[in-house]
């Protein structure tokens, strides 16, 4: 192992590892721009150079690989004239716009312009401009402000998979683009805001709203996906002002999608702010007693099993366990979180986790996807899966539709009959799994919410079992979940033995006479029959529009909430602003409820419920951390039908009631849908 | 003075068809399976013994260059490319090599490749020579059909291939690894080092990037024996070089001579001498556009090679000597080159993309004597901030020609500057 030392301290770092990451392991801060750790090594801001002993001239630390015997310095006067000069160069061509710039406050050259530059100027030439470019609906763009460090280009090509940024011209008059001017159509884009260390490329819903400093920050967890990536919401009193990526190696690494960083407008538009009781066929407001009566009315004289509740994909667990516990006082077990009748085993949670964890993709050497297209159903999961097919080495194959994944794959067939082939060892691919040292398999809902997802599962099991996708120390099994809800759910038991359509004939047959939404709206709501229909959520979707009574819910930035993602991770978000109006924490609504229907629920405080929480599901005290799965026998055997597989995601940007109310996203999916032509630069 | 029996272009100025036929009359292709036969390292110690200095203008040993290059190969391929994107201000000597004489290239891709134990050559050549880019094909296909190169190239049992790739004028494409990514198809933009082409260069592959000029001696090199190269010229500075002299002398010429003749005696005798005399010579930029030139004093008496330009702070580069006569506006002159470096610098890495601009404008200024006088002394702090900091060396051309001209002709700069302000003084009363 390579022993360098730097500026007298001695460092001894693993080999392959650069000078300035060994600086930074000697406590020396070295200042950069183009360098990114995700990011492969440009050199070309040369803001990084150091003085290496009996070196003619200073080295680009991020490039140089750090060998034996090397002395560093980075405390010397050719150092700090070097960056000095770096600055000034960096600066004369940089217009002096801070004051009206989004990046001020949290800009990397302010900073570094502070803390390594000179503090004046000797440019007395014309500074250049350069013509704005348009990137679509999400990214703003100031060009004169870039500094060229390729940041977001090599984000564009290398992690995103979609190579539509570069650099055109040369010298002074480089630029950076997208060629055609048009949207850059990748789900991960506005990654490129954080990236860029300048002001050059911004957010622009959030443009002009806000300054960084005067936001309430708060650390989060994203409900949009059931990735349940590690975000920060910035709020200035009652708003949601923008939201950002946090590091989570294990989970986002420090990417998020779009759809997470930008349906926040959504948060504000069509929102449910007082409870509705429908009179006479029309929804009237109420209050909040009028309400409860209205639902003690509609359930008086109702047996327990003709009681059904439904959770929606953004339905937190806190919520879900009290709904279900005060349906259970009532006499009912009909509860689903199944919403789109997913035909996994709540008996095994082996069987409808990402048992790999989403971390483990990086071990993977054979990937097997069936019915998934993580690209739309998990951008950021979809990235991972990139990465490792970057470094090589990986067979990754796909059963179903043939998407455009950002990698390459082989196709292996759209339907269950190829699943069977490799079950049952009749399919080269079998041998691909076998002969793997972490082979996985990742099976999204398009295999399982089907008439025979439970057959697609049992085969999915088969494969696992006898492709030795299950051994000692990993688990290859994996479900891709939608919902943010989902495994939540699951692990508390809100399942029924009649999945999603035993509520729905039930409530066609009037067999079910009432039926409880919490958040549900990816139902199709004309299958609920004459049943009365109470609607608990954040926004005026699908379920409230057929709802007899309306309660408000809060939406997930709202509320204090417990999550549990794909892996079965167990994640804490937290409350970045007050729900809107009369609107309360989801939990809190249905203890309320309680009281009025004579059930008073046994939990007068989210601590309390937390702690029926865990006597329902123990390992939900591991906070942050996947507790694994045993494995078993599950699936059911039988013949599949020939259908192919379809994602469940029709619209990317479009897939739960935040986002069909966002502004923003609504902009995404016309133009992802090319219904609008892009404009260019010039036509703003 | 070189004698004609050293000479090894001996149709450098087209006096003969450029044809195989032709060149083997001239000693082409002369025994060129004996010396393959003598081995990979007998041509590398021959290179060595011989002093040649790489002619593309920094002057490393290239002997050592090819002597990086692995032994045995990891899998991976070899090869050898031919820097022919001859683009630096002042230098066209490559060009009539090729164009008169392109059997001693293909002859040293053989060799050198061998060397090397590539398995092809590619020549990178400028895109704006296209009709030498047609001959060297043409002579490619001549030496193809006569087994010269190829399957079992002269008998050999070597297999080897030459190809030509043109590239589209870009001056940094000269650079070696960004002619290796515009090779690649890419972008001209220069690489990190490390990794050196040697361990990374086309496709990932051990490469070298050697001058048309220096692969072009190497046969006659290996015919004659490296000690008679280094019998030429002095310690270190051995053998003959092709220098292009033009500008303001009666006679612009391509010359092959010894290396270390004086600059004088190098005008004198074979380019007519300076327009109106030696005595009207202003000063010489002595090896292409990126040097910094020297005026007529140390002109008078220095020694053409390597060592003895950079003793007088300036350096033999690619030996094109510019002349530079008293009718010369000279500050106009450099600020030319700097618009040239502006315009060609590739725009990656900070200080040459943001610095070539600054110093193109003050320098600008600097020919009106629209400028303060400690405006020199910050553009001379400029041109020390790009150089050495780059990627590449083309902030290094960049600064010296500037760095040059504040040494040897600030009091031209401050004239100016005063008569500039004087005028305005004029006009203001």
């Amino acid at each position: 192992m390579p022993k360098l030392t730097v500026d007298g301290i001695e460092v001894t770092v693993e080999p392959g590892t650069t000078v300035l990451q060994a600086c930074e392991l000697a406590g020396k801060e070295i200042p950069r721009f183009c360098y990114h750790e995700r990011l492969s090594i440009a050199g070309n801001c040369r803001m990084c150079l150091v003085e290496q002993e009996k070196a003619p001239k200073p080295i680009a630390s991020c490039a140089m690989p750090a060998a034996d015997g090397m002395v560093i310095k980075t405390d010397t006067p050719l150092v700090k004239k070097a960056r000095e000069g770096v600055m000034e160069f960096l600066l004369i061509n940089h217009p002096l716009d801070c004051p009206i710039c989004d990046q001020g406050g949290e800009c990397d050259l302010q900073d570094q312009s502070v803390g390594y530059g000179k503090g004046g100027s000797r440019y007395d030439e014309n500074k250049r401009a350069v013509k704005d470019k348009y990137m679509g609906p999400l990214v703003a763009t100031t060009m004169t402000r870039c500094i060229h460090c390729t940041r977001c280009v090599r984000f564009a090509t290398e992690v995103a998979g979609v190579p539509e940024l570069g650099a055109i011209g040369r010298g002074e008059d480089m630029q950076i683009t997208t060629y055609l001017e048009k949207a850059f159509s990748s789900e991960l884009s506005g990654n490129v805001i954080d990236l860029c260390p300048v002001g050059a490329l911004t957010s622009k819903p959030y443009a002009f709203t806000a300054r960084s400093w005067e936001l309430r920050k708060t650390d989060s967890i994203d409900a949009m996906d059931a990735l349940g990536s590690n975000i920060r919401v910035d709020a200035r009193g009652p708003e949601v002002m923008r939201i950002l990526p946090r590091l989570n190696e294990d989970v986002n690494e420090e990417w998020i999608s779009d759809k997470t960083r930008f349906a926040y407008d959504g948060l504000k538009r069509r929102r449910l702010d007082r409870p509705y009781v429908r009179v006479n066929g029309k929804l009237q407001e109420a209050s909040w007693n009028e309400a409860f009566a209205a639902i003690a009315k509609g359930l008086k004289g109702l047996k327990g099993e003709q009681i059904a509740a439904i959770a929606g994909d953004m339905a937190c667990a806190e919520s879900m366990l009290a709904l279900k516990d005060l349906l259970a006082a009532l006499g009912s077990a009909n509860v689903e979180c199944r919403q789109d009748g997913a035909k996994v085993d709540p008996a095994h949670r082996a069987s409808y986790l990402f048992n790999s964890t989403i971390a483990g993709i990086d071990q993977a050497d054979a990937i097997l996807i069936v019915g998934s297209d993580p690209r739309h159903e998990a951008a950021v999961l979809n990235a991972r899966i990139r990465k490792r097919f970057l470094r090589g080495n990986v067979k990754i194959a796909v059963i179903g539709e043939k998407l455009d994944l950002t990698y390459r794959y082989e196709h292996l067939g759209s339907g269950p009959a190829v699943l069977k082939a490799i079950a049952d060892g009749q399919h080269a691919f079998a041998e691909a799994l076998k002969g793997a040292q972490n082979p996985m398999i990742i099976l999204g809902q398009g295999a399982l919410a089907r008439p025979d997802g439970d057959v697609v599962l049992g085969l999915a099991w088969q494969v696992a079992d006898r492709c030795g996708l299950v051994k000692d120390g990993w688990n290859g099994f994996n479900v891709l979940h939608t919902a943010a809800a989902r495994v939540a759910g699951l692990d508390l038991g809100f399942t029924s033995a009649g999945n999603v359509d035993g509520i729905l004939t039930g409530a066609q047959s009037q067999a079910i006479k009432a039926v409880y939404l919490l958040g549900a709206d990816e139902i199709n709501t004309a299958n609920l029959g004459a049943a009365f229909v109470i609607y608990q959520g954040s926004h005026g979707d699908a379920g409230a529009k057929r709802a007899d009574v309306i309660l408000p819910g809060a939406a997930y930035t709202e509320k204090d909430a417990v999550w549990v993602n794909t892996e079965g991770r167990v994640q804490l978000g937290r409350r970045a602003a007050a729900p809107p109006g009369e609107a309360r924490e989801d939990w809190a609504i249905i203890r309320a409820l309680s009281e009025v229907l004579g059930h008073k629920l046994p939990y007068d405080n989210q601590a309390a419920l937390r702690r029926r929480m865990l006597e329902v599901a123990p390992h939900f005290s591991a906070v942050d951390r996947v507790t694994p799965a045993a494995w078993g026998v599950f699936g059911v055997n039988g013949m599949p039908n020939d259908t192919a597989f379809q994602s469940p995601i029709g619209d990317f940007y479009l897939t739960n009631p935040i986002a069909r109310a966002s502004a923003t996203m609504a902009e995404c999916s016309s133009i992802a849908r090319g219904e609008t032509l892009a404009m260019t630069g010039s036509d703003d | 003075m070189l004698q004609d029996k050293d000479r090894i272009f001996t149709n450098l100025y087209g006096q003969q068809p450029w044809s195989l036929e032709a060149a083997r009359k001239r000693g082409d292709w002369d025994g060129t399976k004996a010396i393959i036969e003598k081995g990979q390292d007998w041509i590398i110690d021959e290179m060595k013994k011989s002093g040649l200095r790489g002619r593309g203008g920094a002057g490393f040993p290239t002997g050592l260059k090819w002597s990086f290059m692995p032994k045995q190969s990891d899998g991976r391929p070899s090869y050898l490319v031919v820097n022919a994107d001859e683009g630096e201000p002042g230098t066209c000597k490559d060009r009539d090599m090729m164009r008169h004489d392109p059997h001693k290239l293909i002859e040293g891709c053989l060799l050198a490749g061998f060397a090397m134990r590539a398995v092809a050559a590619y020549i990178y050549i400028r895109g704006e020579f296209h009709y030498e880019a047609d001959v060297l094909e043409a002579a490619i296909d001549e030496a193809r059909s006569a087994g010269l190169i190829g399957k079992n190239a002269c008998g050999s049992g070597y297999d080897f291939d030459v190809f030509v790739h043109r590239g589209a004028g870009a001056y940094i494409c000269g650079e070696e690894t960004a002619l290796i990514e515009s090779l690649e198809g890419k972008k001209g933009q220069p690489r990190l080092k490390p990794p050196f082409p040697a361990n990374v260069g086309v496709w990932g592959c051990p490469t070298t990037v050697n001058n048309v000029e220096s692969i072009a001696v190497a046969p006659t090199i290996l015919r004659r024996g490296g000690e008679w190269f280094a019998g030429i010229g002095r310690p270190n500075n051995t053998g003959t070089k092709v220098f292009c002299i033009s500008g303001h002398v009666n006679k612009p010429c391509n010359v092959e001579e010894e290396m270390g003749i004086p600059l004088k005696e190098l005008i004198e005798k074979h380019a007519g001498g300076v327009r109106g005399g030696w005595d009207n010579l202003l000063a010489i930029i002595p090896g292409g556009s990126s040097v910094p030139l020297l005026p007529k004093a140390i002109c008078d008496d220095v020694l053409m090679d390597f060592d003895s330009l950079r003793a007088q702070r300036s350096g033999l580069g690619t030996a094109a000597v510019i002349v530079m006569d008293k009718s010369t506006d000279v500050v106009r002159a450099i600020a030319r080159l700097s618009k040239f470096y502006k315009h060609e610098s590739c725009g990656q890495c900070t200080p040459c993309r943001e610095g070539t601009g600054w110093m193109w404008r003050v320098m600008e200024r600097l020919v009106r004597g629209e400028a303060e006088k400690r405006e020199i002394d910050m553009l001379l702090e400029v041109t020390t901030q790009v150089e050495g900091h780059t990627i590449c060396a083309l902030g290094d051309a960049a600064a010296w020609p500037i760095q040059g001209l504040i040494r040897h002709f600030r009091g031209e700069i401050e004239s100016r500057i005063d008569a500039y302000h004087g005028v305005q003084q004029v006009a203001a009363e």
